[in-house]
């Protein structure tokens, strides 16, 4: 980032490239345990734990036939991608015509609503009265008692209004005069030009649903409709895993593969759309809704 | 629509204004109708537990509702701030909150310098990327990951302190170890995010100086003293300001993961007590009032931050 190259700079160079490789380790190291455990032969596992390098040809993918097989592990993926489009679906639905109507200037009432809304960010009585009102609804076993309570965050609504607000008023301004209404202006106008914003945000939403795992156990009493970081808990909680998967004396894996499978698989998706949230907000779209 | 000036109004003129704010409306209508369903949606999912609340000031039975049971005025919040946990649960959340703070952001700071000084632009861009990664996981994957690192059985913690002679240590439930857990963990997994803020400060800073400083002799750590650090102190108040300003956050997803009975003193926040306190002894109208009374200090305190922060680094959180 920095073109000048000052003097007394190469020592400095290491220096400062030493202290970067050993964060990377600080971040790297823990994950390769991870993998390294999932993928720990049975038999390599009783005779000397987990080794620190395994060599890629006893590499076993048993743990993961195991949870995957099992009855219990692919419902709970299929759950949380179900979560999650919902929620985002339903999200952005209510998220983009708020931040529109927020971004335009002249509407009346405009400040009387943001003050509303950005009470309910800086207030918030706690878990107990939220609880109250979805048990009230009769929403418990249901995923919209996850995914309304926080389907609406202010603070991305903020972000896409602010992002909204620079949008040239010229085009909306052509687009009513064409006779078209607000909801056509939004369509037809606003969303195509507000891609980046849509998506980053739409991610953000994502993680967030895809993450979620206190709200279901308090909502869904049902094992089959938890999500997958629940049962992932669950796994992880329980010292003996004959709930989850066909655990027995002739299981191929030890339990810690197994339970290292589980995050992996639970991970797995994030990796997958990470490199796109990244693209993204390495741009500034996110920091403090600076604009690109 | 705000009127500038408030002559002594005539009746004609006021009529005038009314018509006009009416003609405005009118003229948005369509937007107000597209805004509709989310209005309606703060108004039942956001509002509404707000009127639950008043069950913070009733002694709140199922059977009466919301509305039927009796008020008891301060009852709960006195017998709340009376009690031994009082303390105990105030100590917690705010020593995690200090903690995470005061040891994870100079080591955000001293990364996103470290970040922004290295010529090596590939090496930066991947290290960047990976260390932002552990942010988007949920604190399920983490403890996994925890319990990896620090089972005592064969945690590849516990297994260097075996190999260098010492006993294997029961970190995630042992009153000793379970806060330097919660604590560092939290620092593991948010200082990559963090550094974002203080990258793109560094990022603003007008390169001339840089030019200045290597025109003039400067070593790279006088650039880092007079340059850099100076130029990201706005950032660094804001977001202690910030921070502080949510202080009575402690990070419930956290620590309701990572929690157990053993640890419960030195581990339990004022979200973990509502919820168990709440939801598991049914005691739905105390812990209302403690979260009650978290939210109605949180609110002060970030207004109070927002306020320090205009004035002192200029800006503000809205």
């Amino acid at each position: 980032m920095l073109r000048m190259r000052t003097r007394g700079g190469l020592a400095f160079q290491i220096g400062i490239a030493a202290f970067l490789l050993v964060a990377l380790l600080i971040v790297l190291i823990p994950f390769w345990r991870v993998i390294v455990t999932a993928f720990v032969p049975l038999d390599v596992y009783t005779h000397e734990g987990v080794p620190f390098f395994l060599s890629p040809a006893k590499w076993s993918i048993e743990a993961f036939k195991q949870l995957m097989t099992h009855s219990q592990f692919p419902r709970a993926l299929w759950n949380s991608i179900v979560i999650t489009i919902m929620g985002v679906a339903i999200s952005m639905t209510l998220t983009i015509p708020l931040a529109y109507g927020l971004s335009t200037r002249d509407l009346p009432g405009r400040k009387l609503i943001m003050g509303l809304i950005l009470f309910t960010y800086l207030f918030s009585p706690g878990l107990i009265p939220v609880y109250l009102l979805i048990t009230g609804m009769k929403l418990t076993n249901n995923y919209l008692a996850i995914i309304l309570p926080p389907a609406v965050s202010v603070y991305n609504t903020l972000v896409m209004t602010s992002f909204f607000e620079e949008l040239p008023v010229e085009l909306k301004e052509a687009a009513r005069l064409d006779g078209a209404n607000e909801l056509q202006v939004l369509w037809h106008v606003i969303i195509p030009l507000s891609k980046p914003i849509l998506l980053t945000i739409g991610l953000f939403y994502a993680v967030y649903f895809w993450n979620q795992f206190f709200t279901p156990i308090l909502y869904l009493n049902k094992n089959e409709l938890l999500p997958l970081p629940v049962l992932l808990r669950n796994i992880l909680i329980s010292s003996s895993l004959n709930e989850y998967v066909e655990y027995n004396a002739f299981s191929t894996s030890a339990v810690e593969s197994l339970k290292a499978a589980g995050v992996l698989i639970t991970m797995i998706p994030m990796l997958l759309v990470y490199p796109w949230i990244q693209r993204y907000f390495t741009k500034g779209t996110l920091v403090g809704g600076v604009k690109e | 629509m705000t009127v500038k000036t408030i002559p002594a109004v005539t009746s004609s003129a006021e009529r005038s204004a009314i018509k006009k704010l009416a003609q405005a409306i009118w003229r948005t209508r369509w937007m107000y109708l597209l805004m509709a369903p989310t209005l309606i949606y703060f108004l039942i999912f956001k509002y509404g537990p707000l009127w639950n609340a008043q069950i913070a000031f009733k002694d709140f039975k199922p059977l009466l509702g919301v509305m039927g049971s009796p008020w008891v005025g301060f009852k709960h919040f006195e017998s709340f701030i009376h009690s031994y946990y009082f303390g105990e649960l105030l100590t917690n959340t705010i020593f995690f909150s200090l903690a995470k703070l005061l040891l994870g952001m100079p080591i955000a700071v001293i990364c996103a310098i470290a970040l922004h000084e290295t010529w090596l632009v590939r090496f930066r861009t991947f290290v960047q990327t990976t260390i932002y990664l552990p942010h988007f996981l949920s604190w399920v994957v983490m403890f996994g990951v925890l319990l990896v690192l620090l089972s005592p059985g064969n945690g590849l913690l516990n297994e260097i302190i075996e190999k260098l002679g010492g006993k294997p240590i029961p970190f995630m439930t042992s009153p000793k170890y379970f806060r330097w857990v919660v604590v560092l963990s939290d620092i593991w997994k948010e200082t990559g995010w963090s550094t974002i803020l203080y990258l793109a400060a560094l990022l603003g800073i007008n390169p001339d100086l840089y030019e200045a400083a290597a025109v003039d002799g400067a070593s790279p750590l006088q650039r880092i003293r007079y340059i850099s650090l100076p130029g990201i102190v706005p950032v660094i108040v804001l977001v202690t300001l910030l921070r502080m300003g949510h202080i009575l956050e402690a990070g419930f997803n956290q620590i309701f993961v990572l929690y157990s009975v053993p640890v419960y003193s030195v581990g339990d926040i004022l979200d973990t007590w509502v919820y168990r306190q709440g939801l598991l002894h049914f005691e739905f109208s105390l812990a209302t009032a403690v979260g009650f009374f978290k939210g109605a200090i949180g609110l002060v305190l970030i207004l109070v931050a927002n306020r320090i922060a205009r004035r002192v680094a200029e800006r503000s959180l809205w």
